[in-house]
């Protein structure tokens, strides 16, 4: 078994048993076949890159490969659990229009996302006068196919204003979770669930 | 199981029927020509059946009688392959309406004694997949571990799942679609029309002197043979090269390598086929479309379906495009059906998938192991 991005362990360790998930930019299909495995959830994937999708489908997983921004309309109705969104929504068209459609489809949604409010990425802008090239955010601004940057405090923002319940939190400095004090600066990465 | 000469190759049966068609018309006899690989096991749980596409035939897996090549899809199907044979009972059967052995448009009217030629009942797509069925309570075979078909082969392995729900446990659609475009009809309009301007073919009644319509069906398939290909795949491999000649030759021979190939493409084509099946073939494509016969909304074609699916299209397949792989897959994801889609890239279009490629080979071997294990 090998080990889960530390994001991903967090949804897999508060995702209950049996539930129905759809996960979108499931990749390979790690979470999936861990949630599989360990939980008898019954997901469904969703990912954009072919040679993903052929290594997800090759694990038995059922992953259809399709664009978030274009392919989410097609299921119905609170038809999963949860929907997962993670370390997609910064390359999404229009992420709030994501996150409405996450919290159509599932009646829960985990999202999860690089905070460009790291004290590290503000040193990088600040002192650097560069867009910062971190370990999270390895490309430079040309290539990378994060199109909205967003912070812990502009998302908890966008919560408040579409009105949407938080049910949970986690941050991560490195591969280790951090507390909520400060983590706007203090942490590299967020987990939220919602409900609507 | 050996003993038992409903299985091996080169099989045929006789069943009486009568099966009712989409077109209130009914059939019987109904012959049915097949192949089997490998061991039906006790619990009858390993068997798949392969849908073979307009001019294919049973022999998926091995030597064809007339042209004396190998198998059409040996890449997918035999031992160790993902199709295994090994592991699998693999059965392939001539559909209705075509010739190599299946109740068609040469095979004998019961009422007449004489070949049908067009007094043959048309037949959709369903049709043939109800003939399969009879088959399948022929062999002892209630349920199927999969369902495989790439083009027309795929419109019968979909038409399974919302035909037989509950006989069909994993279904694995290739190249295909769940309703023929105005542009597939057109291109076998033009097809029929070769065949019906060739004298000879007599309102389809060319039996008895075996002189049938040879040109003008080498000419519906050097047409049909354009749209399986890629405008890059032909560039690829014919350019504008020339046919053994230095220079043009101002006149009207195969100039061009791209023209030999075609003409060769459909003089080998009519010493396998005949003419009247290829337009019953056609038409039953033509008359497809899956939503058409579930109230006009293709997910309720899966509703409370309990099957997996897979489905692979081709980047380049422009005559079965991604495109309508992907208005399954939304009609799948809407019935809440478990259903894995991915586009493959190769150059060759629409042909792809009975070409060598490891990607898709791997995708069908996960695919069907993983439903080997729920």
């Amino acid at each position: 078994m090998t080990k889960l991005r530390p994001d991903l362990q967090i949804i897999a360790d508060n995702v209950r048993p049996n539930a129905r998930v759809l996960d979108i930019g499931c990749g390979d299909g790690a979470l999936m076949a861990a949630l599989r495995d360990q939980k008898q959830v019954d997901a469904r994937g969703l990912e954009i890159e072919p040679a993903n999708v052929a290594s997800a489908v090759s694990k038995g997983l059922s992953v259809v490969q399709g664009d978030a921004d274009t392919d989410l309309s097609a299921y119905p109705d609170r038809s999963f659990d949860y929907a997962i969104l993670s370390q997609t929504l910064q390359t999404t068209h229009r992420p709030d229009v994501i996150i409405d459609e996450l919290l159509r489809i599932g009646k829960q949604a985990f999202v999860s996302f690089p905070n460009f409010a790291h004290w590290r990425v503000r040193m990088s802008l600040l002192v650097g006068g560069r867009m910062p090239v971190t370990r999270l955010l390895p490309q430079t601004w040309y290539n990378t196919p994060n199109i909205h940057h967003v912070t812990i405090d502009d998302f908890r923002a966008l919560v408040r204003d579409g009105k949407l319940e938080q049910e949970g939190q986690w941050f991560l400095s490195g591969d280790k979770q951090t507390g909520r004090a400060m983590a706007n600066l203090l942490a590299e990465h967020a987990v939220f669930l919602l409900r609507r | 199981m050996n003993e038992d000469d409903r299985f091996g190759l080169n099989r045929h049966v006789r069943l009486m029927g009568p099966l009712p068609l989409d077109s209130g018309a009914a059939l019987t006899p109904v012959e049915l020509a097949y192949e089997t690989y490998g061991t039906l096991n006790a619990e009858a749980s390993n068997a798949i059946l392969i849908c073979h596409a307009l001019t294919m035939d049973q022999y998926v897996a091995s030597k064809h009688p007339l042209t004396g090549k190998g198998g059409w899809w040996t890449d997918m199907v035999g031992p160790g392959k993902p199709i295994d044979t090994d592991r699998h009972f693999v059965i392939c059967a001539n559909v209705i309406g075509s010739c190599m052995g299946s109740s068609g448009p040469a095979t004998i009217n019961p009422a007449t004694e004489k070949p049908w030629g067009m007094d043959f009942p048309v037949l959709t797509i369903a049709d043939m997949v109800r003939a399969q069925a009879l088959l399948l309570d022929h062999l002892g075979i209630e349920r199927l571990h999969a369902v495989i078909g790439g083009s027309m082969g795929g419109m019968q392995a979909i038409s399974w799942t919302a035909l037989y729900p509950e006989r069909v446990k994993s279904a694995v659609i290739i190249a295909s679609a769940a309703r023929h475009s105005a542009q597939n009809i057109a291109f076998h309009e033009v097809g029929r029309q070769a065949i019906m301007a060739d004298p000879r073919w007599r309102g389809g009644a060319y039996y008895a002197d075996d002189d049938p319509p040879s040109s003008g069906l080498a000419v519906a398939r050097m047409a049909a043979h354009i749209t399986y290909l890629s405008e890059a795949g032909l560039t690829e491999k014919f350019g504008r090269r020339l046919q053994d000649r230095d220079s043009k030759t101002f006149g009207f021979d195969a100039d061009f390598q791209v023209e030999s190939y075609l003409r060769h493409q459909g003089i080998s084509f009519v010493d396998r086929f005949d003419a009247n099946s290829y337009l019953y073939i056609t038409r039953a494509m033509d008359y497809f479309d899956l939503a058409e016969t579930h109230g006009g909304t293709l997910a309720h074609a899966f509703k409370g379906s309990k099957t997996r699916f897979c489905l692979i299209s081709f980047d380049t397949d422009w005559l079965y495009p991604t495109s309508e792989s992907r208005t399954i897959v939304h009609a799948l994801n809407a019935a809440g059906a478990a259903a894995s889609f991915v586009e493959l890239s190769s150059a060759f279009g629409h042909d792809s998938f009975l070409l060598e490629n490891p990607e898709m080979n791997r995708i069908v071997d996960g695919f069907l192991k993983a439903g080997e294990t729920i």
